[in-house]
């Protein structure tokens, strides 16, 4: 049984795609197995919100009157400085950038309390922010100085573009020192206290899609709210790591770069946060549909929490020294019982990633596809493959003497 | 009946050399575990307290305090989850010693908060991504 992208998006148009969430799908699998659910099931819906720290939007902020150069000099956004090497109006807001003079972790840990993320949530919720600059002055861009409020309705271009989002599985993130450790993946209690892990699980987009069959560049996606692209793949995309059967990645392996328009987007689902003593971010939702168009992209898709295994690091030495050493692997169904075992150690866990906001993108997403408001993209290129022999690399220091 | 009772207590700066909070064990029966001390940035003093007792004893070592003007109010009101700014990702879970932030359904994985349980150790707060928990002292 094959189904063609075409078939499925004409369903649409009609009103007569059968859509389902990753959830459901599981339901259907086990009341009527996969050959009938391959058949019934058009497309299942996946989504992720979590932390993704490289993520950022540019704007085209407009030009003034007398006109001024941002390109070269130098622009903060509500206090939060702003990438200006780009022409005259445009700048690009970082999610980790902050304050020149956040005090970050001079006393440790720092709070992190503001930063690009947060800047980028306001924009969106529609507030006022403030736009400072300083410039150096041409014949053609005059002008020196410039304090604005700036809004997102009024700006031109708005574009959110994310060079690394949706990792396909992540680390579960443990402490084996005498010291508390706060890192991005939260607050790690000493001797083993807790262990944190990071990843919608069965619900992630890309572990639904474990060898990029169907997710390429050009995919239509969920985007904080609003619509969006996969762009290219991600930064750090490593598709030919370790998998176990099924093809299912045992090590964060694959990365989306995804882009969107930022004025169609909500606060909801693009969140500022604070990572104690390791900086700020950008929480960001993303919900990708994928079609079953054969019983192979179902069996693919048919992972549950308890088929997929994460590796479990220690952040007090080997994450931090580069050491590829692993204390052992554990499934996202233990992890989200709350309590995992590790060398005889019962461990508590606790999530970064929300499982009940992926759900509620996944809901969203079947909801834009049964109104017939949302088609299905063909990928327009494929992302590297795990036979492509493209690998994630190290920095080979060579030192300048 | 013997119960225990976890207050907040706030010391006005002109009474913060003083001791006060011994009365209660010796003029009237109680018994108390510290939770939490500090002088607060403004000089104003800060106890949490739990106060174990007699229900009669109770009330009226809570009345002693407030004639000493010790501002008292109970703890389940000082930390407050904002359910808008929580994304619900569990990171609080495992920082919360007595386990009053946590997930009872495993499958919806959405985050509780029983102020019951709450001793408003604050290790809870920073840790939360968005910062949705507030402390009101």
């Amino acid at each position: 049984m094959v189904k063609t992208l075409n078939e499925i998006n004409e369903k649409i148009k009609k009103g007569q795609v059968v859509v389902v969430t990753k959830e459901e799908l599981l339901d259907l699998i086990e009341k009527q197995g996969i050959e009938k659910t391959a058949k019934d099931v058009d497309i299942v819906t996946t989504a992720t919100f979590g932390p993704m720290c490289s993520s950022g939007a540019y704007l085209n902020v407009g030009h003034t009157r007398p006109k001024i150069k941002l390109g070269g000099g130098k622009a903060t956004l509500n206090g939060v400085p702003v990438y200006t090497g780009f022409a005259a109006v445009d700048v690009y807001l970082g999610a980790t950038a902050m304050p020149d003079d956040d005090p970050r972790n001079a006393v440790h840990p720092g709070e992190f309390k503001y930063g690009g993320g947060h800047v980028i949530e306001e924009l969106v919720e529609g507030k006022d922010v403030k736009l400072e600059a300083t410039a150096y002055g041409t014949d053609c861009y005059p002008r020196k100085e410039l304090k604005t409020w700036i809004n997102l309705k009024d700006v031109n271009e708005a574009v959110l573009f994310n060079p690394r989002n949706a990792y396909q599985n992540y680390n579960v993130a443990v402490n084996l020192s005498d010291r508390t450790l706060y890192t991005y993946l939260g607050v790690l209690k000493p001797n083993l206290g807790n262990a944190n892990y990071c990843s919608a699980g069965q619900l992630s987009p890309l572990l639904n899609d474990p060898f990029y069959k169907t997710i390429g560049v050009g995919t239509k996606i969920f985007l904080g709210g609003g619509i969006g692209y996969v762009a290219w793949h991600g930064t750090q995309h490593n598709p030919g790591g370790l998998r176990g059967e099924n093809g299912v990645p045992k090590r964060p392996l694959g990365t989306l770069a995804v882009i969107g328009d930022l004025k169609q987007m909500s606060s909801k689902w693009l969140k500022g946060v604070s990572f104690v003593g390791y900086g700020t971010t950008l929480s960001v939702g993303i919900g990708i549909p994928i079609p079953i168009l054969s019983e192979e992209t179902l069996k693919y898709a048919a992972i549950k929490d308890a088929d997929i295994y994460a590796a479990i690091v220690d952040y007090s030495d080997a994450y931090p020294n580069g050491k590829t050493d692993v204390m052992g692997e554990v499934n996202y169904a233990q992890l989200k019982s709350g309590e995992i075992d590790i060398k005889g150690k019962k461990v508590p866990t606790s999530g970064i990633s929300s499982y009940s906001k992926a759900l509620e993108i996944a809901n969203i997403l079947k909801s834009w596809i049964k109104k017939g408001d949302f088609t299905l993209t063909e990928p327009v290129a494929p992302l590297p493959s795990a036979e492509s022999g493209y690998k994630l690399k190290p920095l080979n220091e060579r030192p300048i003497k | 009946m013997t119960t225990s009772k976890r207050i907040v207590l706030k010391f006005p700066k002109e009474k913060i050399d003083q001791p006060i909070v011994y009365k209660l064990i010796k003029d009237y029966d109680l018994s108390f575990n510290i939770l939490r001390a500090n002088i607060m940035p403004d000089d104003e003093g800060l106890m949490v307290l739990e106060l174990t007792g007699e229900d009669a004893n109770i009330k009226k070592g809570l009345d002693y305090l407030k004639k000493q003007e010790v501002n008292v109010q109970p703890l389940e009101k000082d930390i407050v989850v904002n359910w808008d700014k929580c994304t619900q990702c569990g990171a609080c879970v495992a920082q919360c010693p007595v386990g009053a932030l946590y997930i009872k359904d495993r499958k919806t994985m959405k985050v509780e908060f029983d102020p019951e349980k709450c001793i408003a150790c604050e290790l809870c707060v920073l840790p939360c991504p968005p910062r949705a928990i507030e402390v009101k002292f």
